[in-house]
């Protein structure tokens, strides 16, 4: 089965190293896939919020450059899985929303009937390649590095099947299939605050310091994400939410750059050089191979 | 069986039928046209009456049925109203009275399968025209059947030994009646035996319960099998035969005295396995006895921890306390025994929600979280505690929030309330109050206290100084937002009726678990076979009108098993069940329905492939003429002989092959 790779906006631009990570991890497994041609924006949380017709017809187009395909999609990006999974399901569910859909998409000469499956990398890696299998890959074992998954709200709710959406592990049983060592607690489902860093910043600030400091109290020496926008608050606001007393450092990576690196990749495909707050020290503390 | 050469025929002539059609209220009239309905009947080949009535199965339409029997002469009756579950008894005992066999009668369902189903009035109408037509044709065949009596087993056999149990098998029991009560654990008493305390009048648990066990400890009608379970049921009501398994305790029951000195002299000094009676919170010893009271006060050996199973090579000091007893017996196997009996009683309880299903309320990651029942074990003097509420760290708690409907009235896991858990929070509260002075909070979506005495409580709990805030709580965490969370539990809920979003910082948090079904309850369904709701809970006959009976005769349901219940509840339920067995044996006989199959001997080649299809082993060989014979006793009418005859020489009254394709003729034969 060969998939067809929807990296959208976020893996092209901020969330790089999630993109060169996760496509190190697919060649290093031989996942089998193609960057969707001529895809477009999935158009977000925010263009469902204002127009909500065209937005189905934004994202139904990527769906139907896949269907036409007969492929499956992948979606690293949790907006993008999120935006393309609730398009087929309102295309479903709601036939007045699919008939609108439905013209739009003729005028260019597309069509969609909803078969294409929207999956995760999370889900690929679990149910299609399996924990053994990756296991037996890993060459750089990630040596008892102490990692916090954070799965976010997106991912996992509404439309995940599978994992449990109110306690996910899927990414907790890959990295300890690396070697690393899982760290539970309790907000990792919680909301990063998404956009309201940019809109209320008191509130925004308030959800990401939560997150890094029970994740940090809880002895994580890094936090894996899932999702760029995760990955860019819970990054780039540390001095911020931090203070006097209370110094807060943690480098928030995505998981597929500690699969990456547990599978051989080098610092340079693993996308390490990206990070806002540096890993190398840690990373060679615990000899892990860095190079 | 009398064989006739060609009854249809004969049937068919000299049929008068009469057609009654039941508006019931606007049940039926608001969706059907009963005019057009009667009217339609008088029109069909054989129908001398056809009339329609307000209320069929009142008095006056009953005698209005009668009187047209005699008047008009009629030998076949067809009503059309609701199901034959209902009315069939009723209709036939108005056949019986005029002087026709009470089995010369037809029902028409036009309630639960036409009006109460159906929009469309003229469709509606028309489709129930088609069934009287077809149960028209059907009835001028049908043939008299009599009624035979099958005598009742007076013996009852009571499954679960929780409160409802009990009290079920020792009603039937002091009403002279031999009783079989059979329990899975090693003790009986159910939950009911973990609580310290009853809500609202806060009875000692124990000191109720532990009179009406030791009851049935030395009933001489009880014969008390525990640590047992049924394993097959067979026959039908006033008939099982049932098959009781054993389970070794490795401790010969006649023999132990309780004396447990066994338990004193085992070589573990402390106990190591997780204790199932304190829900894990103490150790016991691979030799233990449940709990103090212990119903029989017979000792158990675990063979997953005891030493001498797990090597052999045991000092067996437990052998040399036990002395000249000789109780001990590490040789034990499981064993079975049948027993027969009339009535079965189930009632085998619920289990709780496991509160790890919800993480965000950290049951499991964090210490002191505990589940109510947990509390339970520990308010109780015969605790792990000794009743001391105390935290992992023995320290008392200084704070505690009680979180409500933890499992029920939740989309993602149970949609039923539970019923028993806002009163057994109050009572969680009013105790941890009263032992430790800790500020108590409770977390409720709506406070459900209906029941005598019950909201008399709730003031009384209000007026204590404990903490209500309206609001389902969103997480318990660990996570210290300001300086004076630290080391504490912070329960984050919306208080509703404030309207803002409330982080209460507690040492300990107590969740309330709903109830559900037991995790076999669908084997113990098929078992006794019986059914359950969508949500696992055992199905009565009637919601409200025949609660503790099943579509099963002769089984009832009582107790938690049913659907959630408090004891006083449970207790109801379980006098109800016995007193319906009662009133069963008492009758001394049951009337089976004459739906009996019999054999065509013309046309039977006696091939025997009858005999072993035969579940009720009702079939056997007469050797003398090579023919199958079907034994009318044992008969229960299933049809599978019926069905599996390959030269069809098997016949089933009130089934017979002319009789069903009449009726699909005439359904069919729309106009």
């Amino acid at each position: 089965m060969k998939y067809a790779y929807y990296p959208g906006c976020s893996l092209k631009g901020t969330g790089r190293a999630y993109e060169e990570s996760l496509l190190a991890v697919f060649r290093a497994l031989g996942i089998e896939f193609e960057e969707l041609a001529d895809w477009n924006c999935c158009g977000a949380t925010s263009y469902m919020s204002v127009d909500q017709l065209s937005s189905y017809a934004l994202a139904a187009r990527n769906l139907a450059l896949a269907e036409r395909e007969h492929k499956d999609i992948i979606a690293p990006c949790a907006a993008c899985y999120l935006v393309l999974n609730k398009t087929q399901h309102y295309m479903h569910d709601y036939p007045e929303i699919k008939l609108v859909v439905t013209r739009a998409l003729s005028a260019i000469g597309l069509t969609c009937d909803g078969h294409t499956r929207v999956r995760h990398p999370l889900d690929i890696l679990l149910h299609e390649v399996g924990v053994p299998a990756i296991a037996a890959k890993v060459k750089a074992p990630l040596r008892g590095l102490k990692v916090a998954p954070y799965y976010g709200c997106q991912i996992v709710r509404p439309y995940a099947t599978f994992d449990d959406q109110r306690n996910p592990t899927s990414m907790d049983q890959l990295l300890a299939a690396c070697g690393a060592k899982v760290i539970n607690y309790s907000s990792k489902t919680q909301c990063c605050g998404a956009s309201q860093k940019g809109t209320l910043p008191e509130v925004g600030l308030d959800r990401i310091r939560r997150l890094l400091s029970e994740a940090q109290a809880e002895g994580a020496e890094v936090i894996a994400t899932v999702c760029p926008l995760c990955q860019f608050n819970l990054e780039c606001f540390q001095e911020e939410v931090g203070n006097a007393h209370h110094h807060i450092s943690i480098p928030v990576l995505y998981f597929s750059q500690l699969l990456a690196l547990a599978l051989g990749a080098s610092a340079k495909i693993a996308g390490l050089q990206r990070c806002l707050v540096p890993v190398k020290r840690l990373l060679t503390s615990k000899e892990i191979a860095y190079a | 069986m009398p064989e006739t050469s060609n009854p249809s025929a004969a049937n068919r002539e000299t049929a008068r039928v009469g057609v009654y059609v039941c508006h019931c209220g606007t049940n039926i009239a608001g969706t059907v046209d009963v005019k057009a309905l009667a009217d339609y009947g008088a029109s069909l080949p054989g129908v001398a009456v056809s009339r329609e009535y307000k209320y069929m199965c009142s008095d006056p339409g009953q005698a209005l049925i009668q009187q047209d029997i005699r008047d008009h002469k009629l030998n076949r009756i067809v009503v059309a109203s609701c199901s034959p579950l209902l009315h069939e008894p009723t209709f036939r005992r108005v056949l019986n009275r005029a002087g026709i066999n009470p089995f010369f009668l037809q029902m028409v369902n036009i309630r639960e399968h036409v009006s109460w189903v159906h929009l469309d009035k003229a469709a509606a109408t028309q489709k129930t025209k088609d069934l009287v037509r077809a149960a028209v044709r059907r009835v001028s065949l049908h043939k008299p059947l009599q009624k035979r009596q099958v005598p009742i087993n007076p013996t009852v056999l009571v499954v679960g030994g929780g409160i409802a149990g009990i009290h079920a098998a020792l009603t039937l029991a002091d009403a002279g009646k031999q009783v079989y009560l059979v329990e899975r654990e090693p003790t009986i008493g159910g939950h009911m035996a973990m609580f310290d305390k009853t809500f609202p009048t806060l009875d000692c648990a124990a000191c109720i319960l532990t009179p009406k066990m030791t009851s049935v400890g030395s009933h001489p009608h009880i014969k008390l099998w525990t640590y047992s379970e049924v394993v097959q049921v067979e026959g039908y009501v006033g008939n099982y035969k049932v098959k009781v398994k054993h389970k070794p305790r490795y401790v010969i029951d006649d023999l132990c005295i309780g004396c447990q000195e066994c338990i004193a002299a085992c070589v573990y000094k402390e106990g190591k396995t997780a204790d199932e009676f304190n829900l894990g919170l103490s150790k016991r010893k691979p030799v233990y006895l449940p709990f103090p009271q212990a119903v029989p006060q017979k000792v158990v050996i675990d063979r997953e921890t005891c030493i001498e199973f797990k090597s052999g090579k045991c000092k067996k000091t437990c052998i040399e306390a036990c002395g000249d007893r000789h109780a001990i017996d590490f040789k034990q196997k499981e064993s079975f025994e049948e027993i027969e009996v009339g009535t079965i009683v189930l009632a085998t309880g619920f289990k709780t929600f496991d509160p790890k299903r919800n993480p965000y309320y950290g049951y499991g990651r964090y210490p002191n979280v505990y589940t109510s029942l947990e509390m339970e074990r520990l308010i109780n003097a015969s605790g792990p505690t000794n009743g001391e509420i105390v935290m992992r760290d023995g320290k008392k708690p200084q704070s505690v929030g009680i979180i409500h409907c933890v499992g029920s009235r939740d989309a993602n896991t149970n949609r039923w309330c539970s019923k028993v858990c806002c009163m057994y929070s109050l009572k969680l509260a009013h105790l941890v109050r009263e032992r430790t002075g800790a500020e108590v909070f409770n977390f409720y979506i709506d406070m459900r206290t209906p029941g005598k005495g019950y909201e008399e409580f709730y003031d009384r709990l209000l007026d204590e100084g404990v903490h209500f805030v309206r609001g389902r709580v969103a997480e318990v965490s660990d996570f210290a937002a300001h300086s004076s969370e630290k080391g504490k539990l912070v329960i984050r809920a919306e208080d509703t009726l404030a309207g803002f979003v409330r982080r209460i910082p507690v040492d300990m948090v107590i969740l309330s678990v709903g109830l559900e079904p037991q995790a076999d309850a669908q084997d113990v369904r098929r078992l006794f076979n019986i059914s359950c709701a969508s949500e696992g809970w055992f199905l009565e006959r009637h919601p409200q009108l025949a609660p503790v009976s099943t579509f099963t005769e002769g089984v009832y349901i009582a107790g938690a098993c049913q659907g959630p219940k408090d004891i006083p509840d449970s207790v109801a339920q379980a006098g109800a069940a016995a007193a319906e067995a009662l009133a069963l044996i008492d009758a001394q006989f049951v009337e089976p329905e004459p739906y009996t199959a019999f054999v065509l001997e013309g046309d039977c080649s006696g091939c025997k492939s009858c005999i072993p299809l035969c579940p009720y082993q009702a079939i056997s060989f007469l050797e003398e003429k090579k023919k199958a014979s079907i034994n009318e006793v044992l008969c229960k009418g299933c049809g599978t002989c019926v069905a599996g005859c390959p030269s069809g020489s098997i016949a089933q009254n009130f089934f017979e092959d002319e009789e069903i394709f009449e009726e699909i003729e005439g359904v069919l034969a729309y106009a």
